[in-house]
């Protein structure tokens, strides 16, 4: 459900409430300041009535002062306007921003692998900008103008009221163009922006899929893509200027039509003498004191459009309801001692009509080792998934200690699960930190066995140690590295609950034969889960779950299933297939 | 940095400069003059349609000019006769003037936004395609210090900054220009000497103006690093979704996120108050000028020197003179926003790949279709000048010859595999690909006839079809299809939800490591290269999946040359000969089979991998 734009830029004035009194002043200095300018023209009157007229040199330095005062005021009141408008805008677009992040942080996985990271960026960064330079500047003018042409339409009222009706009638135009234009303006700067966001995602996929690129290279390929959307995002732009371009123009005859009929009801009422030449002079005067701020509605009409776009994009992301959160009344899991239950589980993906798992049962008792053994998308990834609540189940319950997983805050049940993806992600930080994610009050000891259990005394030789940095912004390291990583930062924190999705696939067999070795001592005093694809890891392993589409179809001790099951033996290789060969030759 | 020093800004080539807070002296000057070279070069494509741009700048310059006077003329001449019950034609045509030049005005408006609009969009267009191009054509060496947060920092907000400067800056600046030049002659030809009195300010603007240019060049480049460091944490932070909330890391991202972007803000609030000094500044010079003159002017009305007439109408074309002033301000702002931005895109198009295009001339090839042979001669490799990864290393592949290269990790297997894909050049030595330096071979040549395939499986937005057709974007979906056959995929890919169309959500998040990497094989299948090189691309896989893909491996590699790097030896069974790499040197060179039963390195690892199948 798309929230309706004027309603989506109404609703960011919670964010705009603490900025009230900056709002108030920049209104008020404005108003001061278009004051102060309009004194100079009456000063200078003066000076040339009095004065000059009459030759009095000395009365003449006063007025000068006077002047020179009332630019100064105008001056000071113009740097006022702006030097609060630059704390309260950047104020309220960096709380938004702020937010708009946290919330991002807590909607969970479905949602991130719906919404391509580009199109959030550009809700973040290009849609506040726009949204900031309308609080700044449009929001303002907008009061502003408004308020000065009530004013001159009151001053004119007193002159001569004929007139000041035709001048008022201007109105009329004005909101006419300007609900057409927004009509049709907001669906392209909607547009606009949905295919900036398009283009943002083309860029990030190319920049971290650059290896796959280059060696396919598929550069052209990629590059004619971002041409053809780049060509894209060009032509509703270009529609985008050629609205603006007839709205300002229509906009800017307003004023000048309006000048024209205060002319000709002018002349007629200075012909038939209600009115005196002079007075019509200083009538036009006035209205010419209007033109800037009609013409301007141009540019605020347009800025304003944008605004309310951008908003709704940005509630678009503000309005998802994390399906993933702490329930009301969720308890924290205290003291767990790691005992893991499935009950009637079935997951499908958000979107999709088809079961990744269903009626998945079972039971880990605290301190066992579980393997998953199954086929390349029997599951395995989606069962573990369910276990950190990185997905909820569809149907069925996951508990731990006897509590369903939802019932518990996703803190207290995140801090007893420890998890090692098989895509090890590191971040732009430390090794340290990377290895401390979780944890960040472990000890050094506890980091020390954690590296050395997971083999990972590699990042002693790197260059500043513990303190290197890696990931994205520093060092990179290969496959098996980061795997040992990974799995160094899953087990650092001792866990009650170990999630592994096959920890050991990127080492070789040396490596693999240690960590093994090691891990063993760990897996002795937590429960743990793990999916495996090799025979080697299995020696791990208390019990093995054998998943086949989605379902457990057998439950029981390597050797059992080995000797039971000859699609078990398939699937790990185990009968007499071709990597078995080599083995035998030897 | 030592700016006095000639050279200095050598060092500050590319995108080194980025790290640059304030630039000073040389350096300031060489990263204007490249900016200012990239924007010559993006606007040079449009000069004719500037030139006609700028003859509508003045007609509705004076379209807009005519009005004011045509109003004082209808008072003037066409309203006394009225009074007197004369006839009503001179005001009815002063009237029509006026609304002829209201609408030629706003005729003028129309062609001048859209011509300007189109112009810039084109600009952008430009610069959009040709920093992206550049980007891809980088090498890897770049993007691995350069980061993929940065590349997407340059490409979106640094172009929104250029944007907003010809969406608005160019015009802004055309008027105030066209408007101050008018008002100066006009001026000239009204009193000479109250006219130099008026603009004895200019020194003043231009010392505020030098003044503005100079702090403004340091903040914004400022605001520009700061939202560099916003988009990578926020693209960080989306990418690793699944490891931030697993291991609760929302909070620790939440505060580097609240610091980076207090500091973006930080800086987008002093160069908003540089500007809130500088346009009211300009203003307030404004205000002393129009009372100094008002004070002389009067002066020499009484002296006689003047008319009052004079006098006013220098009044009023001060103010004339000041107001654009104020355009020309808010021009600068934009400016020096876009300028920043410039120097960092100037900056990424000034690199040069360090895995470079062979020289005109020197470009060679290689007959396609038929097996290559592939040779190390002397190669020397460090990722760090400290740290030699290979040294002299010597090897010759004959054409159609399988090659498995094995080794404990950081042994320099996949330093091999990179060197013969070019992802990297050796430092000594060359690495021919049938007798032809890589060197020399054009991107194009070189990857249609060698394709590695690399561990982690990376995905793009799309489906999976999309995917495979990676490999040879000119397939059909009986082609993508046939490929995953091949490797044995083709029932776990139409099993999907939505078969070949599933969508694999972003990063393919939504397959399994295994699924990933079936989809990577899958494509280098298809695109079916002269020379095949596996980086440990079957890590992931299940034994039955993994088999397949060897069986099917076992078919295409059938007189085509490959190398696979493998830590599990299940792979060796398609391999003609075995490497053993250790510490970036060849330690064992052999058949399998010999090599077994050497008693040698190999046949050590063989015999543990073996155990490990239990």
């Amino acid at each position: 459900m798309r929230t309706s734009s004027p309603r989506a830029l109404w609703r960011v004035r919670p964010y705009l409430r603490p900025y009230a009194p900056q709002l108030a002043t920049m209104v008020v200095a404005s108003l001061a300041g278009i004051g102060a300018g309009l004194a100079v023209p009456l000063v200078i009157r003066r000076i040339v009535d009095g004065p000059i007229a009459r030759g009095e040199r000395g009365a003449l330095l006063p007025l000068a002062l006077l002047v020179l005062a009332l630019g100064a005021v105008e001056t000071l009141l113009s740097f006022l306007r702006r030097w609060v408008q630059a704390g309260a805008a950047n104020g309220f677009e960096r709380t938004l921003r702020n937010d708009l992040y946290a919330h991002l942080q807590r909607l969970p996985v479905s949602f991130h692998d719906r919404w391509q990271s580009g199109q959030l960026l550009s809700r973040a960064m290009a849609d506040l900008s726009v949204i900031r330079r309308f609080v700044g500047f449009g929001l303002v003018f907008l009061v502003v103008n408004s308020i000065t042409f009530v004013f001159v339409i009151g001053l004119l009222a007193s002159m001569y009221a004929p007139l000041a009706v035709v001048t008022a009638a201007s109105i009329v135009p004005l909101t006419f163009l300007s609900a057409r234009f927004r009509r049709s303006y907001t669906a392209v700067s909607r547009r606009v922006q949905d295919q900036q966001g398009d283009l943002t995602t083309l860029v990030e996929e190319a920049a971290t899929g650059i290896r796959v690129i280059k060696a396919f290279g598929r550069a052209p390929l990629v590059a004619g893509r971002y041409a053809t959307s780049a060509g894209r995002l060009r032509s509703s732009s270009v529609e985008s200027v050629d609205l603006r371009a007839t709205f300002w123009s229509l906009i800017d005859l307003v004023p000048n039509l309006t000048l024209v009929g205060v002319l000709l009801v002018g002349s007629l009422a200075v012909g038939r003498g209600s009115l005196s030449l002079g007075g019509l002079v200083a009538f036009t005067s006035l209205v010419l004191l209007l033109v800037w701020p009609m013409e301007s509605l141009g540019s605020i009409v347009a800025n304003a459009r944008e605004a309310e776009t951008a908003a709704a994009r940005i509630f678009e992301v503000l309005d998802t309801v994390p399906e993933v959160d702490d329930r009301p009344g969720a308890v924290d899991l205290v003291s767990p001692v790691g005992h893991l239950r499935l009950s009637g589980v079935g997951f499908r993906y958000p979107g999709s009509d088809r079961w990744a798992l269903r009626g998945v049962d079972l039971d880990v008792r605290p301190g066992e080792t579980l393997a998953l053994v199954g086929v390349t998308g029997s599951g395995k990834t989606s069962l573990l998934s369910l276990l950190p609540r990185l997905y909820d189940v569809t149907e069925g319950s996951v508990a731990l200690d006897g509590h369903d997983v939802r019932d518990l805050t996703l803190a207290s049940l995140r801090r007893a699960v420890g998890v090692a993806f098989d895509d090890p992600l590191l971040f732009s930080a430390s090794v340290r930190e990377n290895l401390l994610l979780g944890w960040p009050d472990a000890t050094d000891e506890e980091l020390a066995t954690a590296v050395s259990t997971a083999q990972a005394d590699f990042v002693h030789d790197l260059p500043w140690g513990l303190d290197t940095r890696v990931g994205e912004q520093g060092l990179s390291l290969s496959g098996g590295q980061r795997q040992r990583l990974a799995l160094a930062r899953a087990i650092v924190g001792r866990p009650t609950l170990l999630v592994l999705d096959d920890p050991l696939s990127s080492l070789d067999v040396h490596t693999e034969a240690l960590v093994e070795q090691a891990l063993a001592q760990v897996l002795a005093s937590s429960t743990a889960i793990l999916a495996v694809h090799r025979p080697s890891t299995l020696a791990l392993a208390d019990r093995v779950a054998f998943l086949e589409g989605g379902r457990i179809t057998a439950v029981g001790e390597h050797a059992e299933l080995v000797h039971a099951l000859p699609s078990y033996r398939a699937v790990l290789g185990l009968d007499g297939g071709a990597p078995g060969r080599v083995g035998q030759v030897a | 940095m030592n700016a006095a020093g000639g050279r200095a800004e050598d060092a500050w080539r590319g995108v080194a400069a980025e790290r640059l807070e304030d630039a000073r002296g040389g350096v300031a000057a060489f990263l204007r003059a490249r900016s200012r070279r990239l924007l010559g070069s993006l606007l040079h494509p449009h000069r004719r349609a500037l030139r006609w741009l700028g003859l509508v700048v003045v007609l509705e310059t004076v379209s807009e000019m005519v009005g004011p006077y045509l109003v004082k003329v209808g008072i003037d001449r066409g309203i006394p006769p009225l009074t007197h019950g004369g006839s009503a034609r001179t005001l009815l045509l002063v009237v029509a003037a006026y609304l002829a030049a209201a609408l030629a005005q706003a005729g003028l408006t129309i062609v001048f936004v859209r011509v300007a609009g189109r112009i810039g969009q084109d600009v952008l267009f430009d610069l959009r395609t040709r920093v992206f191009g550049h980007f891809q054509r980088l090498s890897l060496s770049f993007h691995e210090r350069y980061t993929s947060g940065r590349v997407v920092a340059r490409l979106t907000s640094d172009v929104e900054a250029i944007d907003e400067l010809l969406d608005t800056g160019i015009s802004q600046l055309v008027f105030a220009v066209l408007s101050l030049l008018s008002t100066v002659v006009v001026m000239f030809l009204l009193d000479v000497p109250l006219a130099l009195v008026a603009l004895g300010a200019f020194p003043l603007l231009c010392a505020i103006t030098a003044w503005f240019r100079r702090q403004a060049a340091r903040t914004y480049r400022e605001a520009r690093s700061a939202v560099a460091l916003v988009i990578v944490q926020f693209v960080e932070t989306l990418g690793g979704i699944r490891a931030v909330q697993a291991f609760r890391r929302e909070r620790r991202n939440q505060a580097i996120f609240e610091e980076v972007n207090a500091r973006y803000a930080a800086a987008n609030i002093r160069s908003t108050r540089l500007a809130a000094v500088f346009g009211p500044g300009t203003r307030g010079i404004g205000s002393v000028t129009v009372a100094v003159t008002l004070f002389v002017g009067a002066h020499r009305v009484i002296d006689g020197a003047t008319t009052v007439g004079v006098l006013a109408a220098l009044l009023l074309y001060l103010r004339r003179f000041f107001e654009p002033m104020q355009d020309l301000a808010q021009f600068f702002n934009t400016f020096q926003s876009a300028a920043a931005a410039l120097e960092k895109l100037s900056g990424v198009l000034e690199e040069q790949p360090a895995v470079a295009e062979p020289a005109p001339g020197t470009e060679a090839t290689v007959p396609p279709g038929e097996p290559l042979d592939v040779r190390f001669d002397g190669v020397a490799f460090a990722y760090r000048a400290d740290r030699p990864v290979l040294a002299g290393l010597d090897l010759h592949i004959p054409a159609g010859q399988t090659v498995a290269v094995v080794g404990e990790t950081g042994a320099g297997k996949s330093t091999v595999a990179r060197l013969l894909a070019r992802f990297y050049d050796p430092t000594e030595g060359r690495v021919l690909l049938g007798d032809v330096d890589l060197r020399r071979l054009p991107t194009p040549v070189l990857r249609e006839a060698v394709v590695m395939v690399t561990q982690e499986a990376f995905l793009f937005t799309g489906s999976v079809a999309d995917n495979i057709a990676f490999g040879r974007p000119d397939a059909d979906r009986a082609d993508v299809e046939a490929a995953a056959r091949a490797v044995g995929a083709h029932e776990l890919f139409a099993g999907l939800p939505q078969g070949y169309d599933t969508v694999v959500g972003k990063r393919g998040g939504r397959l399994s490591s295994g699924q990933r990497q079936l989809v990577a094989f899958a494509r280098a299948f298809l695109a079916a290269p002269q020379v095949l090189i596996l980086d440990e691309a079957s890590s992931s896989l299940d034994a039955p999946h993994e088999r397949l893909v060897q069986d099917a491996l076992g078919t295409l590699l059938a007189g085509r040359t490959a190398v696979i790097i493998a830590h599990r030896l299940s792979t060796l069974d398609i391999a003609d000969r075995v490497l053993v790499v250790d510490a970036g040197r060849i330690v064992e060179d052999g058949a399998p089979a010999d090599l077994r039963t050497s008693g040698g390195a190999f046949d050590q690892l063989n015999r543990a991998w073996v155990t490990s199948l239990g």
